[in-house]
């Protein structure tokens, strides 16, 4: 037991501290956003079950190049099965089988297929893992209840524009349950 | 204007949600479900002994003999090959097609798909005899040569078509849950259970920039499936067509492969939902009739999709004016396995008609029947395919019959003990609606309300 908790305190990251405001109506968490960012903050984090319609536009989070890593692996998984189909069955080991050419590409184009999608696929998942720096081990969270019914926001001290005080009385004034020191 | 009807029913607010379907997961399961789960153990361990033999023996245990070569365990794989297909149907096409209906039944149908891909994979495997060789089938370097794969052969699109799929689906299924397990581990009183399901969320937090992220994954994702699904079956079906076989080698064999997919995976689908419903009674709330009756229009729809594929395929063997093709199909109906033919007509085409009446498609009962129906008619149209085509081809010599042993019954049924021991152990392990995608339809059937609901 206790080799385990060492090693989960050992590899847990460190988490930033910052002032943080709970909501329980997303519209009025997603206003408070709105908010906090014009007020000059940058880079603070907004915490929600669910993913929240209007969150990218208040907090100005762009558009995902994700689509851009599944292009340009599916353009390197239809290369790969061109290429593989073509060096094994006309290169290494060219065999006449139904007579049919050695480089008989229609009959390739299943493998090439599943490897476009197979490699778009993973690679796709593998970006979203990446990106979003999972795994991470026991990180720490606000409120439980910020992935069933709560929403927060979530300012970290050494954020461009912050002050508590200021903060505070956004949070309040939108509307927020609770506003409270934190780990995140 | 016209009020959509609720897809959540009960007034639901965000707690209730977590809280309702987090409680299959945290509370100990009825005497009822322990029950479940030593039945399918039982078969689960009919099928192991079964196949154990069939492995250790060869496959002379089974029914396939010349001229049948293909049987049971071909019948089968394409079964549940098929039965998998409604998941990512449900999954990624409704959700590309913005159906928000799909959303509480899409994560137990990936889960059928996940674990009737996997039940399918046992049986090409053993069907090959050594199943010890099977990475045989993947292009690998090797000391002989190295000897390649045939890219040409149907089988080995085949291993690349199931095994992405079944990884894809996985991912995919994957994915859509860490939100959930990370409610899961937010909820946690226990230490274990916060360990473990803290290890299956990833660390996910739910913060805005990585739900950006993550619904332009899904999207992406859902977009792969979908041309990943209708591939998959296609191929499965060049399995028979690129084969010069009277009855196998036809034009017609992929989208009637796809339309009979979907079908008889919607048709388990109901099976399970049905069953699922009584099981846990809160999930009523959230599937709810009108699914039922969504899913019994497609089934409907689909079974009259692969009831003109049976026509199509005798009109065109007629109007071809080939002698052994004309004869396939007259010997498939009523030669000595018409039986098999008409059973699947039955099953496939007749019985499916009841859902002209909206009683039909609104009676739990009654569709849990109908259903129960296609699946038998479905494993019925592979075993016709196969079975029947084989049998009687162009020489006297290749004209024989086949008759299942003690050993096709105990691969066939026993292979439902694979298949419900999983997805009883998923009910109860994992978070069997999806809770963060629920939360964002709570507001359908209820536009306009002055008071009382988010």
């Amino acid at each position: 037991m206790d080799i385990i908790e060492k090693l989960i305190q050992k590899a847990r990251p460190q988490g930033k501290r910052g002032i943080a405001g709970l909501w329980t109506d997303e519209h009025k968490m997603v206003d408070a956003a709105r908010s906090v960012r014009e007020s000059g903050v940058k880079n603070f984090e907004a915490i929600s079950p669910f993913p929240l319609h209007g969150i990218d536009d208040a907090m100005g989070i762009p558009f995902s190049f994700i689509p851009w890593v599944t292009f340009v692996f599916g353009i390197l998984g239809l290369s790969f099965g061109t290429w593989f189909t073509w060096w094994a069955s006309a290169k290494d080991w060219p065999i006449i089988i139904g007579g049919k050419p050695m480089w008989s590409l229609p009959a390739f184009v299943p493998i090439m297929f599943e490897l476009t999608i197979l490699f778009g696929a993973l690679s796709s998942v593998g970006a979203l893992i990446f990106i979003c720096g999972l795994p991470k081990v026991d990180p720490p969270i606000i409120d439980p209840a910020l992935s069933s019914h709560k929403f927060g926001i979530f300012v970290p001290t050494d954020s461009t524009g912050y002050n508590a005080a200021n903060l505070e009385k956004i949070f309040r004034d939108h509307g927020a349950v609770e506003v409270k020191q934190a780990e995140f | 204007m016209i009020r959509r009807n609720p897809l959540v029913l009960g007034n639901k607010n965000y707690q209730d949600v977590t809280d309702d379907i987090c409680s299959l997961v945290e509370t100990v399961p009825p005497p009822q479900y322990f029950l479940g789960v030593g039945a399918a153990l039982a078969l689960l361990g009919i099928f192991v002994v079964v196949q154990g033999m069939i492995a250790y023996y060869g496959m002379g245990l089974m029914g396939v003999n010349h001229p049948v070569g293909w049987g049971t365990d071909i019948v089968t794989f394409v079964f549940w090959i098929g039965i998998g297909h409604a998941g990512t149907l449900i999954s990624a096409v409704l959700f590309l097609f913005r159906q928000k209906w799909r959303t509480s039944i899409a994560r137990t149908a990936e889960a059928m798909t996940v674990f009737a891909v996997m039940t399918a994979g046992v049986f090409p495997l053993l069907h090959t005899g050594r199943p010890w060789l099977a990475y045989w089938l993947l292009p690998y370097p090797n000391q002989r040569g190295p000897l390649w794969v045939n890219f040409r052969s149907p089988l080995v699109w085949d291993v690349f078509a199931v095994s992405t799929y079944a990884t894809v689906s996985i991912v995919f299924w994957y994915i859509g849950m860490v939100p959930d397990l990370a409610t899961i581990r937010d909820r946690a009183k226990n230490k274990w259970r916060q360990r473990i399901y803290g290890v299956l969320s990833l660390g996910w937090r739910g913060t805005a920039r990585n739900w950006n992220h993550y619904e332009m994954v899904y999207m992406l994702l859902a977009g792969l499936s979908t041309p990943l699904v209708l591939s998959v079956h296609s191929i499965v079906s060049f399995d028979f067509a690129v084969a010069s076989l009277p009855g196998w080698h036809t034009t017609i064999f992929p989208p009637y492969f796809v339309a009979g997919a979907i079908f008889s995976g919607f048709a388990m689908v109901v099976t399970l939902m049905s069953i699922l419903r009584e099981l846990v009674p809160v999930f009523k709330n959230y599937i709810t009739l009108d699914h039922m009756e969504a899913m019994n229009k497609i089934i409907m729809c689909t079974g009259l999709l692969v009831g003109y594929a049976y026509g199509s395929e005798f009109f065109i063997a007629w109007y071809s004016g080939n002698a052994y093709e004309q004869f396939t199909f007259v010997n498939r109906a009523f030669g000595p396995m018409g039986w098999s033919y008409w059973i699947m007509v039955t099953c496939n085409v007749l019985i499916p008609q009841v859902f002209w009446f909206r009683w039909f498609r609104r009676n739990i009962p009654a569709m849990f029947v109908v259903s129960i129906f296609v699946n038998i008619g479905m494993w019925f149209e592979r075993f016709v395919i196969t079975v029947t085509s084989l049998h009687r081809d162009f020489l006297p010599a290749n004209w024989g019959s086949w008759v299942a042993t003690v050993f096709d019954y105990g691969a066939i049924f026993g292979s439902f003990g694979l298949f419900f021991t999983l997805f009883l152990l998923y009910l109860r392990l994992l978070p069997a609606i999806s809770i963060a995608e629920v939360k964002t339809v709570l507001t359908v059937g209820h536009e306009g309300d002055s008071h009382g609901h988010h």
